[in-house]
């Protein structure tokens, strides 16, 4: 390797040594390649059972008729026909998007602040592992818990409600409300461990940014927006993809509490989908659904990799 | 990163492909061996292990497995069963769900069984048995026991408001004004002032105790909510019953019901839909929080089993046509396709639904065993324990009963009706708007 970073160009220029170099960088990427793929081997099995093959078929079944019992029958493109005609399915996205909206944006700006407390405040580990708390619960514990605490009847939260004299509220029972419930309850459960990710963020920028800011006299405010944001934009951006993804995926907060009621205010797509292949036996529908909830989910990642440049850092 | 249920599907077929092989063992035609039995209800499991103990020591070459399962997980844990060849050799059965397994040939049909070992079919109660013919003539299930419904009232609100149990147990409702019905619900609501529901000075919006509980819409079938009144309209759920291919959801009779019924809501008379998300409206009941419940008799052991509350219950109440009326429901006990001891499993079907068995079930009084002889056994044992049963049996007596609509594609109908239903609860959309909803119902079936 050395010795070939060390020949002289030839004053041919670019093409040559390309040419004199390939053999051996070809023969070099072999050795790796064998290497790479002894350690890629187990992951690529998981891969290929549990999400290729899955998906190849989920995406076949998108075609088909099937009840899972008995055989898939072919039919075209009818489901995805049927879907764009399906206001349940329009429904489903828009509540999906006002649930990814709510969630989304209050977990990002507490658990921002979170992180910052942790970097400048808050040091101890104790108080930094309390934050972590609540994602070590299941979520459907998480779920159920709050169920019985936000209860119209019997619930500790209304309970304090009407001793303060205020009419109680159906926190999941009323189409108003049942959102922006689901939508806390995971705010709180997931706020820790966004700040953690964030605070990770935070403790790679350097230290020397900073000094040389307070020198030049900039207030905390203008600090903050001038330097830690842009510096944090990858860690924020990788934050967003992976919690919108993530958010838009919301069923089992849903599942044990509402289950997509009342009326239709909480029938979320993953819960549509749920609907359709496990209660209705349309597996074929279901299948179209989830297909359509992948492109999404795709078409949501690219753009915000893409308008907000996460792959690159203000760093360099 | 994507992870979806369609993939999760697609990978329990994958799972299917894998384990079909695992069928391939010959299929004994000895009754000998262990058989697998499932059931949902755990108030009957006592009962039913007794029966798999007796049936093995008459048949010491069988065993029975008895596994409960919650009703949450008992029908999608038996679809998967299915697919993957791990179903239950005898399982109960439901009449929404077997149309279903029946199409999808995951049934044994029992033809031959009645045929071959003279089952009498009369000992059942009437029409119990004919629930499990398909339309292709073919028998997929023995009876086990019926349901019927009820009011379950607070036999001390109901003392509170100045009415006799007899006046309770001789109601009449009409659509109009909801008859002696409605009177008795609006007077036995009491507001936190404790104002009465009929009286002047009544606040709708600070309800202490409501006159009726609500527990949901009842989406399309309205078991325990609305059918008990809507029948006595003359109306039915479908054109015909079984194996229906129109639906009524259009019918003015049928919206007039709901509309009134809805409106008890919007009188302050019973809760709204928003508040029935969470507790169940049998422990609101035992909380003191409502004064009359409609329910099941399958729920009669936990309506009577509130520290502090005495539970009485009445029948429905009679309707324009001056009849009573109830859905009668009732549950079978059927062989998977795929067992691999059909000989054992049928013997275990038949001991199931002969008198053997339902006596045991009925000693135990949890429900109505199907057979006549049995059921009355079973009146016997809650009038032993305290409990007045003839508000359920009174049904069957007087051949007041209807059957649960059996139709195809049940699940699709619930799916279409339950938001249609809780629209019209809420008060988001009037009632005619069930014939839109009807509309899609029947589009299922074109």
């Amino acid at each position: 390797m050395t010795t070939i970073t060390k020949l002289p160009d030839p004053p041919t220029g670019g093409t040559k040594k390309a040419g004199t170099l390939a053999p051996v960088r070809k023969g070099q990427r072999i050795g790796d390649l064998k290497m790479a793929l002894v350690f890629i081997f187990p992951a690529m099995i998981g891969f290929v059972v549990f999400f290729l093959i899955p998906t190849i078929r989920g995406v076949y079944l998108s075609f088909t008729e099937y009840s899972i019992l008995g055989d898939p029958t072919w039919i075209g493109v009818k489901n995805y026909v049927s879907i764009f005609a399906d206001e349940l399915f329009w429904n489903s996205m828009a509540v999906t998007v006002q649930y990814v909206a709510i969630n989304i944006g209050f977990q990002t700006v507490i658990a921002l602040g979170l992180a910052l407390l942790m970097h400048r405040v808050a040091k101890s580990t104790f108080i930094r592992g309390a934050l972590l708390l609540p994602f070590f619960v299941a979520n459907v514990i998480v779920a159920l818990l709050w169920f019985w605490m936000l209860d119209y009847q019997l619930g500790i939260v209304n309970e304090v409600i009407n001793w303060m004299g205020l009419p109680r509220i159906a926190f999941f029972g009323s189409e108003q409300w049942a959102i922006p419930t689901i939508a806390a309850v995971n705010v709180w459960r997931h706020m820790g461990y966004t700040a953690l990710l964030i605070f990770a963020g935070l403790q790679a920028i350097p230290q020397h940014v900073y000094e040389v800011a307070s020198l030049d006299g900039a207030s905390p405010t203008r600090t903050f927006w001038g330097i830690t944001i842009p510096l944090l934009r990858p860690v924020l951006v990788l934050v967003l993809v992976v919690t919108v993804i993530g958010s838009f995926q919301v069923f089992d907060t849903v599942a044990v509490t509402t289950g997509g009621g009342p009326i239709n205010a909480s029938r979320v797509i993953q819960m549509y989908i749920y609907q359709k292949a496990f209660t209705e036996s349309d597996f074929g529908y279901a299948s179209a659904l989830s297909v359509i909830l992948f492109v999404i989910l795709a078409l949501v990642a690219f753009i915000q990799m893409k308008f907000l440049k996460g792959n690159e850092s203000d760093l360099d | 990163m994507k992870k979806s249920i369609g993939v999760v599907a697609a990978a329990a077929a994958i799972a299917l492909s894998l384990s079909a092989c695992g069928g391939s063992a010959p299929a004994s035609t000895e009754a000998k061996g262990e058989i697998n039995y499932w059931l949902w209800d755990a108030n009957q499991l006592p009962a039913y292990q007794q029966c798999a103990d007796d049936f093995t020591k008459a048949n010491p070459d069988i065993k029975v497995k008895v596994t409960q399962r919650g009703w949450d997980d008992y029908w999608t844990t038996l679809t998967n069963g299915f697919v993957a060849g791990t179903a239950p050799d005898v399982f109960t059965n439901h009449l929404a769900k077997y149309p279903e397994f029946a199409s999808k040939k995951q049934l044994l049909a029992l033809d031959d069984a009645v045929k071959n070992d003279k089952l009498d079919l009369e000992v059942y109660n009437k029409g119990l048995t004919d629930l499990w013919v398909t339309e292709d003539g073919k028998r997929y299930g023995l009876p086990k026991d019926w349901d019927t419904i009820a009011l379950f009232y607070n036999k001390k609100l109901i003392a509170d408001a100045g009415y006799t149990e007899e006046q309770l147990k001789g109601l009449d409702w009409n659509a109009k004004d909801g008859g002696s019905y409605e009177k008795a619900i609006a007077h036995l609501t009491v507001d936190k002032n404790g104002v009465r529901g009929d009286e002047s000075g009544f606040d709708k919006n600070n309800v202490a105790v409501y006159g009726l509980g609500l527990e949901n819409s009842g989406a399309g079938t309205g078991q325990t909510q609305w059918s008990f009144l809507s029948a006595t309209m003359g109306w039915t759920h479908t054109d015909k019953n079984p194996w229906g291919k129109e639906f009524n959801y259009d019918d003015p009779k049928f919206q007039e019901t709901i509309a009134w019924w809805t409106g008890l809501v919007e009188k302050g008379y019973m809760p709204k839909l928003e508040t029935t998300v969470g507790a169940s409206v049998a422990d609101n009941f035992g909380a003191g929080k409502a004064a009359i419940n409609t329910n099941g008799s399958w729920m009669i052991g936990q309506y009577t089993s509130y520290k502090g509350v005495e539970t009485g219950i009445a029948p429905t109440p009679k309707g324009p046509d001056g009849k009573r009326a109830s859905m009668f429901n009732g549950l079978a006990d059927s062989i998977w396709a795929g067992t691999k001891n059909p000989a054992a499993s049928v013997k275990w079907v038949e001991y199931l639904a002969s008198a053997d068995c339902q006596d045991v079930v009925a000693s135990k009084a949890v429900v109505f065993p199907a057979i006549s002889t049995s059921s009355e056994l079973a009146a016997k044992a809650f009038e032993a324990k305290g409990i007045d049963v003839s508000a359920f049996t009174t049904h069957v007596k007087d051949e007041t009963t209807f059957l649960l609509p059996i139709a195809d594609k049940a699940a699709k109908v619930e799916g279409i009706m339950k938001p249609a239903m809780d629209a019209v609860l809420s008060g988001k959309k009037p009632a005619s708007s069930l014939s839109e909803a009807n509309d899609q119902v029947n589009a299922l079936f074109k």
